[in-house]
């Protein structure tokens, strides 16, 4: 059976926490570069030009490319035939979020307690979903996630026969509802289907798929293009000051639910989509 | 067009600024965001007077990296304003003249500032690493404890801004968003 040593998550984990809060990705820059050319507004462009200057300063300086350096959240698969040895995975991934973020001179924005406020000075704990998988590997897929778009997420269980244009509605009202809170342009992730708790999920998934990049189920597909045109006809624009940029990209995720239901998540996410994903062996 | 302004906010010039108009600021600014506030509030009740004399001067809402040896601050882009909301007209009340961060005010906020005279500038947010380069320098004057939340006296020089609501009722979120909706 194939081993994987706690300190190899560690030191993995901690590297991609930096990475990805200085090294905007190459998805995100291109989509930055394109939205300047068909940008209509010109506060708007004045916004994305700043955003591909402080893309280039965070990297060349190895400084965060926003000062909310966000929850790290985590979706790990885990090859069913790898052993983990000396620690759980969990407590490898919270040391390394907390190593990470400390030697990155990154904020700590994690408190314990929701109710009682204060800071737990590491950013731990971590958000960690596992999924089991074939294979005996481990691949880490990584987001520092922002909390004023978080804040403006949203969650809804509306009835089948609302349908998809009740599904549509919804998504934009709720974008519109962000205005410029969640810091337009947006990545809007969007979880259909599953129940409650998994629709949240699949919305936050979503998020991970790079920009550019299409659901694989064309009928997913056309729906992305779809809301991105008439959430981009919206009129919000870059954060908000009114412009043709208000997404970047638009993601959808579809599960099977119940026959009583038709669950719908919308995680928007910032300009700032910091992913990384890394594979241990 | 890009207005040039020094802090303290005068009232002229204040007066003279329109939503939609892109500024370079330059002088002193306080930081302050969600826990500042509450603080601040809370022994005001208490009969603790603010730490920072609010007369003509600017609150930046921003928790900052921390900085890296050598440099000022952090990263130190805005943060959303509105869950400042329920402080903010008391602190207009008390001399505030104007605030930066991002996003929507309440409508009571943008009464108090008609009503005060006050301005709200937005940074662009997510600009941290840009934005930082014109913070000339920083030092923690009250409430050190709560860290990146702690009110910092920054210095500023040419800070980018653009006015999202003036003192007269301007409004560049509603006045940008009815241009381009199609």
């Amino acid at each position: 059976m194939k081993k994987i040593h706690y300190e190899n998550i560690v030191e993995q984990v901690a590297e991609i926490c930096k990475k990805s809060n200085y090294n905007l990705g190459e998805d995100v820059y291109s989509a930055f570069k394109l939205a300047l050319q068909t940008e209509q507004s010109e506060i708007g462009k004045e916004v994305i030009s700043q955003l591909i200057e402080n893309a280039d300063i965070a990297k060349a300086e190895q400084v965060p490319m926003c000062q909310d350096t966000g929850t790290a959240v985590f979706i790990v698969e885990v090859g069913q035939d790898c052993h983990i040895v000396g620690g759980s995975l969990v407590d490898a991934i919270n040391e390394g979020v907390k190593k990470g973020y400390g030697e990155g001179y990154l904020r700590n924005s994690i408190i314990y307690n929701p109710l009682n406020r204060k800071n737990t000075g590491d950013n731990t704990p971590a958000i960690v979903h596992i999924d089991l998988v074939e294979g005996d590997s481990i691949t880490i897929h990584m987001t520092a996630k922002g909390g004023g778009a978080e804040n403006m997420s949203d969650l809804k269980m509306l009835k089948p026969s609302d349908g998809i244009e009740g599904v549509k509605k919804y998504i934009l009202s709720i974008v519109k509802e962000a205005g410029p809170n969640a810091c337009p342009p947006l990545v809007v992730g969007v979880g259909i289907g599953g129940n409650f708790e998994r629709c949240a999920y699949l919305a936050k998934k979503s998020l991970f798929r790079p920009l550019g990049v299409r659901h694989e189920d064309p009928v997913v597909a056309e729906l992305e293009e779809e809301l991105m045109s008439e959430i981009n006809r919206l009129g919000i624009g870059p954060q908000g000051m009114g412009g043709s940029t208000t997404a970047l990209d638009v993601k959808v995720e579809v599960e099977s639910c119940h026959i009583a239901a038709l669950p719908v998540a919308v995680n928007l996410n910032c300009h700032a989509s910091r992913h990384q994903t890394i594979t241990l062996t | 067009m890009q207005k040039k302004i020094n802090l303290p906010l005068q009232e002229a010039d204040l007066i003279a600024l329109k939503a939609g108009d892109r500024v370079l600021l330059s002088g002193v600014v306080y930081t302050a965001r969600d826990a500042a506030h509450k603080r601040m509030i809370e022994q005001e009740k208490e009969g603790i007077p603010f730490p920072i004399d609010l007369s003509n001067q600017v609150i930046y809402y921003v928790g900052p990296t921390p900085a890296k040896p050598g440099m000022v601050i952090g990263s130190a882009g805005p943060t959303t304003s509105g869950r400042m909301d329920l402080y903010t007209p008391r602190l207009l009340e008390a001399g505030l003249k104007g605030m930066i961060g991002k996003g929507y005010r309440s409508e009571e906020v943008k009464q108090a500032m008609i009503k005060h005279k006050a301005v709200y500038f937005g940074a662009v947010g997510g600009a941290a690493a840009l934005i930082a380069r014109s913070i000339k320098s920083s030092e923690v004057i009250a409430y050190e404890d709560l860290g990146t939340e702690a009110i910092r006296k920054l210095t500023i020089v040419n800070f980018p801004v653009f006015v999202l609501n003036d003192a007269h009722g301007g409004d560049v979120y509603q006045e940008g968003v009815a241009k381009y909706k199609s």
